[in-house]
């Protein structure tokens, strides 16, 4: 293994990527600073189509940067991908598995491609397969596992050469409960061990679980970055109460605005969002202000200060994915 | 997976990796014998079976029902038609093969998940990697073109054997390693110039064309009869190939002159190798 580089694991100055097509061109990352410690668990958060997996395209270097800066290790993507590949290891969202070889041969040739000997990398391929519960699947075919056995096979290939770091791109989308808080405990185990790891996800528990720092992403932009902690008390101190009513929302409930504690009130259509610090009581005056209006009310909800309202004070936008 | 986490054993316990870009060649180039192994009987078939059944028809059934390509050998002393047959089978092999062999796997690769990746994040250059995999089609085609061999001294009608005799070791070689090397790099280009899922119009026009008007069955200098397809035929890479392998096989049978075939065949193979390497890293890479 190399000795471990000084200075980032990850930096990226205001990198950029725009792809052109023939109906125009999609600016997918617009500009993203991001500064990732070794030894550090990071997570970019976003919905679909923020350009999470367009970003780690580029910091594995499969995707060409049209704008700004970035080094993984120390090297930059662009000019050094040969030692940028050296370092790192990567699960891609798509099953990439080489579907020519056996789930035993997909190791033991990643082994090789990366210097291990032939017998180095047998042996390595095995013990990987019986870390991660895969023994009984040795000779089967990529395109045989489950979507889970395929995700787990796909992180034994980025862990046999040892990478200084390691980048997930939606690990446990698509996988069970119960095979998603297995895949968090050795997520923790690699992270013990001083593991950088870079891990997007659509879902706020994960990024709450697992992650040192995050990023939130949409539209290809950093919306806010820090600890989990940190964001939540921050840009997301608010709880947020959504009421759902049954007609027009009452104009009484825009007159909450002016109420200490309360930061924003949105009304789409028949839903109002109260976004406060101190939300007591406000959900019975919400209700309370839809029967004197003579509406009755379908959903309500409130949610505590956490990743999820975080996003929705940052974008505006509900986050369900 | 259960409760087993990695602590300890997993990651420390890694031997020493030290990659240099030749082990990562050698390694992957394992791999296409691994992958070509486990496809023996799929691949050898597809080598084997189309010189077998052209030279089975050419070479055996119509001289047997005396048609076609008998007509040569009836004119006295000329060649037999196998004589003329062998080089161009074999060049015809090789065209053949090295493009399937190269651009089959792209099929999957490139489209289905992009499984390309997997070898994208080795530690190498992509352009090597376009190489490596232009290396592997050119042995498979080199193969190929070597089992064209047996196939036609063994399978003809009586009287009807070839006289093939390599009098030109060095140029056979030549001839056989740019002809495998330039199927390679061209079934690579074509294959990532071509939306893979188009690939079933390659075959019709590009590869039946190229083989049926690849001097695979008279050399060049008999369409003279024909000058306008004669020129147009110059378009066709396998030409050069027939008709060099016509110099090193059969220099009885007339051939072009070397500084035709030999200047096409070697620049030709740099220049596609280096369009094929950029057009594929512009696949790999978006
Ligand atoms: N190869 C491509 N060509 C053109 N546009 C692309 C390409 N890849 C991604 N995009 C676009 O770039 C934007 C960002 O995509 P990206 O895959 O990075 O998002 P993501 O955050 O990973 O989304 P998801 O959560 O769905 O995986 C999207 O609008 C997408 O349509
Ligand atoms: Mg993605």
């Amino acid at each position: 293994m190399t000795p471990p580089s000084p200075g980032p694991a990850i930096r990226t100055v205001d990198l950029r990527k725009t792809y052109s097509s023939p109906r125009g061109d999609v600016h997918a990352v617009r500009g993203v600073d991001l500064e990732v410690a070794p030894g550090e668990f990071f997570g970019l958060l976003g919905p679909n189509g923020a350009g999470k997996s367009t970003t780690i395209g580029m910091l594995t270097t499969l995707v060409v940067p049209t704008g700004g800066t970035a080094e993984v290790c120390g090297f930059d993507v662009v000019r050094r991908p040969v030692e940028v590949k050296r370092r790192i290891g990567m699960v891609s969202q798509n099953n990439t598995l080489d579907n020519d070889l056996s789930a035993f041969e997909n190791l033991e040739f990643r082994g090789r491609y990366f210097g291990l000997s032939a017998r180095d990398a047998r042996r390595r391929a095995d013990q990987l397969l019986e870390m991660f519960n895969l023994t009984d699947r040795r000779k089967g075919k990529p395109l045989e596992m489950s979507g889970g056995q395929a995700k787990r096979l796909m992180i034994c290939r980025a862990l046999v050469h040892r990478p200084e770091v390691l980048f997930l791109d939606e690990p446990t989308a698509g996988l069970d409960p119960q095979t998603r808080v297995n895949l968090w405990e050795v997520l923790r185990g690699l992270q013990r061990e001083g593991q950088t790891i870079l891990l997007t996800t659509h879902y706020m528990e994960e990024a709450e679980a697992l992650c040192d720092r995050v990023a939130v992403v949409d539209h290809g932009e950093v919306l806010a970055e820090g600890t989990v902690a940190g964001l939540t008390e921050t840009a997301g101190a608010d709880t947020v109460i959504t009421v759902v009513y049954d007609g027009p929302v009452p104009d009484t409930v825009r007159t909450l605005r002016d109420r200490d504690g309360v930061g924003k009130v949105e009304v789409n259509g028949e839903q109002v969002r109260v976004f406060a610090h101190s939300p007591d009581g406000l959900l019975g005056e919400l209700v309370a202000a839809g029967s004197a209006a003579g509406v009755g009310v379908t959903d309500a909800s409130q949610l505590r200060p956490s990743l999820e309202t975080v996003f929705l004070t940052l974008t505006g936008r509900e986050y369900r994915e | 997976m259960s409760a087993v986490s990695p602590t300890d054993t997993a990651a420390l316990a890694a031997p020493p990796a030290r990659p240099t870009l030749a082990r990562t060649f050698w390694a992957m180039m394992a791999r296409e014998v691994r992958v070509m192994r486990k496809n023996f009987v799929s691949t050898f078939t597809r080598v084997i079976a189309q010189p077998l059944l052209f030279v089975f028809v050419f070479a055996y059934v119509l001289p047997k029902i005396g048609t076609g390509g008998a007509m040569f050998a009836q004119q006295g002393s000329g060649p037999t038609f196998s004589t003329i047959l062998v080089p161009g089978m074999v060049a015809s092999s090789i065209v053949m093969q090295g493009i399937m062999a190269a651009i089959f796997p792209l099929m999957m690769e490139l489209t289905w998940q992009r499984s390309i990746t997997d070898r994208a994040l080795a530690p190498v250059p992509v352009p090597l990697l376009g190489v490596q995999k232009i290396i592997a089609a050119a042995t498979q085609a080199f193969v190929a073109g070597l089992l064209v061999f047996p196939a036609v001294l063994f399978i003809h009608a009586e009287g009807q054997g070839p006289s093939v005799h390599i009098d030109d070791w060095p140029l056979f070689l030549l001839m056989m390693v740019t002809g495998s090397l330039l199927s390679g790099a061209g079934g690579l280009l074509l294959g990532t110039l071509i939306d893979p899922q188009k690939s079933q119009v390659l075959f019709t026009i590009v590869l039946l064309p190229m083989t049926m008007l690849g001097c695979v069955y008279y050399p060049w200098a008999a369409m003279d009869g024909i000058r306008w397809l004669q020129i147009a035929t110059l378009a066709n890479p396998m030409v050069y190939l027939s008709e060099g392998l016509r110099a090193a096989l059969t220099p009885q049978v007339e051939h072009m002159p070397f500084w035709a075939y030999g200047s096409v065949l070697v620049l030709g193979t740099a220049v596609v190798i280096w369009w094929a390497t950029r057009t594929f890293t512009k696949r790999v890479l978006t």
